[in-house]
């Protein structure tokens, strides 16, 4: 794409940059603000230094909240990308049964994301729950308001019932875009099922596959409502991840200082992970028109 | 190798069709003969790729059969088949070289490594990309693509056909006339059945020892170069091939005289009556213009040099009338006389030319 | 010699058309398989939300059953006869539709700048912009609560509409862009050769080329506003407080009213499904960001 130098663009983009200055940069602002202060109430503020960074720099509670975050997030990763992809593959090429699919699949991203941890808490219950009542009736000790494994396990369904269709229907869009001409050149070459994966179907649905990563990093590492809602952070602290941890922190016991520097490292860990697939991302836009 | 031969072949992209619309491909019995290097022209949305496809197995028929050779191939899939087919716009394996692309239907039939590396080197001689062996496909402009599949279609020796679909488009004007001679001098080498699927006419005729015509899901004549110039058997050969193409006339036929309007054109044999929309059909080649005696009344409105000759762009009441004229030859707008040569005058009932008796009868015996 | 020749379509067709529909019927396929099992694991609690919204509280503690045995709306009829639980949508979908069409409207021009001009500065504002779609609302849900209560803006759907900018606005930005880009630069030429001001050209010509992008974008818009939780939680009280809030507040307050909040619950699917139901066909498009 040749785009000719204007400055004036500047003009269009304004009404952006004015927006999200308001709801991000002014917000922002606050918290590093509140991060490098301390307060004793009465809106009274003192300087802290970098004293709130080294406390959660040196917090086993936010290490421990991280490496459940980076566990979890690895987890729903290498569980929804497979997935997504065999879904995908699966899917209806066309007609009616591959709008009612489209339908079907897209139906658990529209749904409120603590309506979904409403439905898991109810699913899973073993008094009233399907799921909780046929595990215990099968004779198994399942029960996610004691045991942590199942509250994982529990949590880690449930993401993957939300999320899966998204990496789905991204990988179903890269395989929308692949010329019918490519399966029939396969079938001639007497290519077999993985060779026609390997070499057709990945490489076309690399760049959404790509989207769909760095989106599902992203949303899994900032994941707060659902499994909050069905077990509050518990048992113990066993399903506390990173935000309901800051959240904890921030609304609950009103530890301002300490919060924001959690916060801004928080963001700054998402940027960090997010730039390098963004970098990786281009790098490869760019060896494909080379 | 073999011969392929259809038998009683349609195909319709609907479930039930009941129109002769609904076909895309009308019913059909031809043989290709082994060894033969053939061209498919027609127009777009002739079902000239739903033939080529249901040949190669990704279509099956929704009627009739498929024989190569002895055998019968219409439940067989593509893989069975052993055909190698390419594509109007490229397909190439992004992620694999050059060499592995060329390599790849070789490779899936278990062939031994030597020889795989060995006729790789040698196709890659033929496309002219030995530099490029080693780089990955992706990269590369659409033209070297199209030569990676051209060369992936011709990689394998044992092939009972090579089909090919339009397979120059997106390549340069003056990389097309080299690839095409290089097909003809691979047709040559080995002997392939080769069969190519065109729109345009001069690749068709400098391609192919037989151009097979299709229009409206029919294939309308079969012959070679020659015979589709002189002897058109539908109008709309005459009309597709040649530039201009053929001059066509509503006229009623009585004996050895066609009769355009009040104006008598002598036939060259003698016709039976016929019944139904008759047309008599002249190559613009055949038709000379003069400016006095005998002819058609005609017009000239446009005198357009086209290089080695010109075509004189004429009408006889309204209806389009072109003539070649030889380069020098002294011709100008303005009222003119046409004149066809009685030998090349072909007439048409319904568009499907007709014999006169003279050759009917040497037919019969 | 090779022979040509032609004949009409018969009529009777019949043995062949046979043999071609049984060789391509349809029959079960490891593909199949994967998609009822996928279909049924998402169906099932879905299924199981509307069975229990469908029954009493006596008879979800009572007795255990796949599907009610005396079905009621008496839920039903709880939520849409009372202003406190109804109010919940209608707040909600205000602030939605609010976030979607200030997202889309000022994301057209900005994403219009990005895909055809080249300026100072413009790769690293792209890039800034996207990290505010990687932001955890959970930094921002405080000095949101700040920020909107010190201007007086808390407990508004604005002030919800607001917030939700923070993540929609790069995202149609983003999907704008990947649209835009697809169409050639000379639409926008000819049409000032042919005398149309800036304005004219985009409203009249440019938007409707890009109309399936707009939707597109419109869509994730509506997606990610009426999903969220946290910051239209945090932003509201009474006045503007969303559905989903409802449903957590009379949970802890009233306890155990399953059957109430399975009905809440499964009356939040429909604006979803609906929307769904509208975009089927560009929703293989449009999750590729218009990228594909």
């Amino acid at each position: 794409m040749n785009r000719t130098v204007n400055q004036k663009a500047w003009f269009l983009v304004l009404p952006v940059l004015v927006l999200v200055a308001f709801s991000a940069v002014i917000p922002l602002m606050t918290v590093v603000n509140y991060s490098v202060q301390d307060s004793f109430g009465n809106n009274q503020f003192f300087w802290a230094g970098l004293e709130w960074f080294e406390e959660i720099l040196t917090s086993e509670r936010v290490h421990n909240a991280l490496g459940r975050q980076i566990v979890f997030s690895a987890i729903i990763l290498a569980i929804e990308v497979p997935l997504g992809i065999l879904v995908a593959l699966s899917m209806p090429k066309r007609g009616f049964w591959a709008s009612l699919s489209l339908v079907l699949i897209a139906l658990p991203l529209l749904i409120p994301w603590n309506v979904v941890g409403t439905i898991w808490q109810i699913f899973g219950r073993v008094d009233i729950g399907l799921l909780g009542w046929t595990l215990r009736n099968l004779g198994v000790d399942y029960n996610y308001t004691q045991n942590a494994l199942d509250a994982w396990i529990t949590v880690i369904v449930m993401d993957v019932w939300h999320w899966t269709s998204l990496v789905a229907l991204l990988a179903y869009a890269g395989l929308q875009s692949i010329p019918e001409a490519y399966y029939q050149a396969a079938k001639i070459d007497q290519a077999s099922r993985w060779s026609v994966f390997r070499y057709i179907e990945l490489p076309k649905m690399q760049g959404v596959l790509l989207i769909a990563i760095l989106l599902r990093f992203m949303d899994s590492f900032m994941i707060y409502t659902e499994p909050f809602v069905v077990t509050g952070g518990g048992p113990g602290n066993a399903t506390t991840f990173l935000s309901i941890d800051l959240v904890k922190m921030a609304l609950g016991q009103f530890d301002l200082g300490p919060a924001a520097a959690f916060s801004l490292m928080y963001f700054l860990v998402i940027l960090l992970i997010s730039w390098v697939f963004y970098t990786v991302m281009v790098n490869l836009d760019r060896r494909g028109e080379r | 190798m073999a011969r392929i031969t259809l038998s009683g072949l349609a195909h319709s992209y609907v479930p039930d069709p009941a129109d002769p619309d609904d076909w895309a491909l009308k019913e059909l019995n031809m043989t290709w003969q082994d060894g033969s290097a053939y061209a498919l022209l027609g127009a777009s949305g002739c079902g000239k790729s739903t033939l080529l496809n249901i040949i190669s197995g990704l279509l099956a028929p929704s009627r009739g059969r498929v024989f190569f050779g002895e055998t019968d191939v219409t439940d067989a899939p593509t893989a069975e088949r052993n055909i190698a087919q390419v594509f109007q716009f490229p397909v190439v394996y992004d992620t694999m070289t050059v060499r592995q692309n060329l390599a790849f239907p070789l490779r899936n039939r278990g062939a031994d490594a030597d020889y795989v590396r060995r006729r790789v080197e040698s196709i890659a001689a033929m496309i002219g990309m030995e530099a490029e062996l080693d780089r990955k496909a992706r990269g590369l402009t659409a033209d070297a693509k199209q030569k990676i599949s051209l060369g992936r279609g011709m990689v394998r020796e044992d092939v009972s056909a090579i089909l090919f679909d339009e397979p120059l488009t997106v390549i340069d004007p003056h990389m097309k006339w080299e690839l095409r001679t290089q097909l003809r001098a691979l047709h040559q080498q080995f002997g392939h059945t080769m069969i190519y699927v065109t729109h345009d006419q001069t690749e068709a005729l400098t391609f192919a020892d037989r151009v097979v015509v299709m229009h409206d899901g029919r294939v309308v004549q079969t012959g070679t170069p020659e015979e589709l110039f002189e002897r058109p058997e539908h109008t709309f050969v005459g009309y597709f091939i040649g530039s201009p193409g053929m001059n066509l006339l509503d006229a009623q036929v009585f004996g050895d005289t066609a009769w355009v309007g009040d104006h008598a054109v002598p036939l060259s044999g003698n016709y039976r009556p016929v019944r139904g929309r008759v047309q008599i059909g002249i190559r613009p080649e055949f038709v000379s213009l003069t400016s006095d005696g005998e002819g058609l009344p005609v017009e000239v409105s446009r005198v357009e040099d086209v290089g080695r000759y010109r075509i004189a762009r004429a009408h006889h009441e309204g209806e389009p009338v072109n003539a070649v004229v030889a380069e020098g030859a002294a011709v100008g707008t303005g009222r003119a006389r046409a004149v066809f040569a009685p030998e090349r005058i072909n007439v048409y009932v319904e568009d499907w030319r007709v014999a006169p008796e003279a050759e009917q009868g040497r037919a019969a015996r | 010699m090779s022979s040509a020749d032609t004949t009409d379509i018969p009529g009777d067709l019949a043995p062949d058309r046979a043999r071609a529909r049984s060789a391509r019927r349809w029959r079960p396929s490891g593909s199949t398989l994967v998609m009822v099992l996928y279909i049924l694991f998402l169906m099932l609690p879905i299924y199981w939300l509307i069975n229990m919204s469908l029954k009493t509280n006596a008879e979800i503690l009572g007795t255990f059953s796949l599907w009610p045995r005396n079905p009621t709306l008496a839920n039903y009829r709880t939520i849409l006869t009372d202003a406190s639980w109804y109010m919940g949508y209608v707040n909600s979908l205000i602030y939605v539709v609010m976030n979607t069409v200030i997202s889309v409207a000022v994301a057209l021009p900005a994403a219009y700048a990005f895909s055809r001009y080249s300026f100072m500065g413009d790769k690293h504002l792209f890039f800034w912009l996207l990290t505010n779609r990687m932001a955890p609302p959970a930094v921002f849900a405080l000095p949101f609560f700040q920020l909107y209560s010190s201007v007086g803006l808390f407990d508004t759907h604005i002030a919800v509409a607001l917030a939700h900018c923070l993540f929609n606005v790069p995202l149609a930005v983003w999907i704008l862009e990947g649209f835009m880009r697809g169409v050639p630069r000379e639409i926008d030429e000819t049409a000032y050769i042919d005398g149309y001001s800036f304005p004219k050209f985009f409203v009249k010509i440019f938007m409707p080329l890009i109309a399936s992008g707009i939707g597109v974008a419109a869509f994730f818009c509506f997606m990610f506003s009426w999903v969220e939780l946290l910051l239209s939680r945090t932003l509201t009280s009474v006045d503007a407080k969303p559905i989903a809030a409802t449903m957590t507040r009379t949970v802890s307050a009233s306890g155990l009213d399953w059957g109430v909040l399975a009905a809440a619950g499964a009356l939040t699917l429909i604006p979803g499904a609906l929307v769904v139901f509208f975009v089927r066909n560009y929703i293989a498009k449009g999750f590729a960001l218009g990228r594909v």
